[in-house]
């Protein structure tokens, strides 16, 4: 039983990993401001939901396994709301609907 | 191990750039990353308490500290770029750096090993102080003087910074107006974040006797999240001049004192707590202080009076 | 499993290190204003790994104070870097 948890621990956690490279290789390569914010925001959002997944397959009890939740639910909505904000902050002339 | 040599490079790194940078916002933005670093570099040598206060208080409201002085000296900014210091004060600079740090480096090295440590009293003596973390056992029982100096030095240090008005505004409104809009994501992050950083800064407060955490982490959070209702315009500044203010921040130094001077009749110390009602008269204290210590870090951020009392 | 928890955090901040160099360099202040939260959504995962892979069941109370600060720090750098009449009553 531990061993397919650990399996599946390994499994996401090395997606989530590669959600990272990716959200990097976008904030490297990405030609202005705005696509760059929108692969920080998605890709790492993503990448740190993954290892949360994973990391609750070694959680021992379930007050536990929630707090790590709300960590990635708290992560997300203030990723989410904080990525407008910065881009509104990037497109200052464009009308807001 | 491999990935913490490499973490400490990154800080060096940031650190260099920090000092390097050429606009005041770029190093203030190098010194919030190099201080989120270092809460990361803290926990991994298992020292979360430290963790915590270097991400709130180090980095976080130091750093909303430094943005708004940079903004303030944004309109001088750009004259300042041409002016370099002369060659002599830099040269004159370097002569002096240069030996301290090398002798700082030379302590560090030459540190005994193992360290000297009082670790295991402080922790034989936890008991008696009905705490359960020993770093809130330092900080509230055993060098509970050192808390109250430092508490007494914040308030001192917001009053230098209300020192700063000009007699026109004596006593008014500090830091800007901010309209509030309601279509902006910043008043939606404002409603979502507030509430929930408000309980998790009082529960990094109350688990602090037990856990990692204490009344100046929690009381950082709750401040942040006063000043994130400043900056949303949900909520304007307060009057420096208001009462109900300053009962506020006196309250939790007061109380301090006060419990100090219980001790004389208790325990013929000041500041010392029969083990019967320590973890009582601790909380007693720690109640006020971290509703204080809110206030003083909110109102640091927020900076002299700029605007007047309307009547 | 501690092992392979430590090794993927150090890949993950290897990851927020190589996005910083980029972000720093800027140029523009949009780009700088994108570190915070960078180092924050990098640093929480790497937070919750040494936490299970150090046994330290703190780190999650420090992540959970990380995430509030990085958006608390990404709007005050957004505040402080478009600072327009508007805002001004």
């Amino acid at each position: 039983m531990t061993l397919a948890l650990d399996a599946l621990t390994i499994l996401a956690v090395s997606s989530g990993a590669v959600f990272f490279l990716a959200g990097t290789v976008g904030l490297l390569r990405f030609p202005d401001a705005l696509s760059r914010l929108h692969a920080l925001t998605k890709a790492d959002n993503l990448g740190l939901g993954l290892i949360v997944f994973g990391l609750l397959f070694q959680m021992k009890g379930p007050s536990a396994a929630l707090k790590l939740v709300s960590v990635w639910l708290l992560a997300l909505l203030a990723g989410a709301t904080v990525a407008q904000l910065i881009a509104h902050a990037a497109r200052p002339g464009e009308p807001r609907q | 191990m491999a990935s913490d040599l490499g973490l400490a490079v990154l800080i060096l790194g940031v650190s260099v750039w920090t000092i390097a940078a050429r606009d005041t916002f770029a190093a203030v933005v190098g010194f919030i990353a190099y201080g989120l670093l270092l809460a990361l570099v803290w926990v991994r040598l298992a020292a979360p308490d430290v963790a915590l206060t270097e991400a709130a208080l180090g980095s976080g409201l130091t750093g909303g500290l430094l943005l708004s002085a940079s903004t303030r000296l944004r309109r001088g900014e750009i004259t300042a770029f041409g002016d370099k210091p002369p060659a002599t004060s830099r040269l004159a600079a370097a002569v002096i750096c240069i030996p301290v740090a090398a002798g700082v480096a030379e302590v560090v090295l030459l540190l005994p090993e193992p360290p000297p440590t009082l670790a295991a009293s402080a922790a034989a003596n936890m008991p008696s102080t009905g705490l359960g973390n020993p770093v809130t056992a330092v900080l509230m029982a055993y060098r509970a003087i050192d808390t109250l100096l430092e508490v007494v030095v914040v308030l001192i240090a917001l009053l230098g910074v209300w020192s700063l008005a000009s007699d026109r505004v004596w006593g008014g409104l500090p830091g800007l107006r901010y309209r509030p809009d309601p279509d902006s994501p910043l008043t939606f992050i404002a409603q979502l974040l507030v509430p929930v950083g408000i309980l998790l800064g009082i529960h990094i407060f109350w688990i602090g006797s037990v856990a990692p955490g204490g009344e100046f982490q929690g009381a950082t959070i709750i401040a942040a999240m006063w000043i994130l209702t400043m900056l949303a315009g949900l909520a304007d500044a307060p009057a420096v001049s208001r009462r109900g203010l300053r009962l506020l921040l006196v309250a939790g130094p007061a109380a301090f004192i006060a419990i100090g001077l219980l001790g004389f009749a208790m325990t013929g110390a000041f500041l010392g707590y029969p083990p019967d009602y320590a973890k009582l008269l601790i909380l007693a204290i720690e109640v006020p202080l971290t509703l204080s210590i809110a206030g003083m870090l909110g109102l640091l951020v927020a900076g002299p009076p700029r605007r007047r009392m309307e009547r | 499993m501690a092992d392979f928890l430590l090794a993927a955090a150090g890949f993950v901040l290897a990851t927020v290190a190589l996005g910083l160099v980029r972000v720093l360099w800027g140029p523009g202040e949009v780009d700088r204003i994108m570190a915070a939260q960078l180092l924050g959504t990098g640093g929480i995962a790497a937070l919750l790994l040494w936490g299970e892979a150090m046994n330290l069941a703190a780190a999650v109370d420090v992540a959970l104070t990380l995430a509030l600060l990085a958006a608390f720090i990404s709007v005050a750098f957004v505040k402080a870097s478009t600072r327009s009449e508007a805002d001004e009553a």
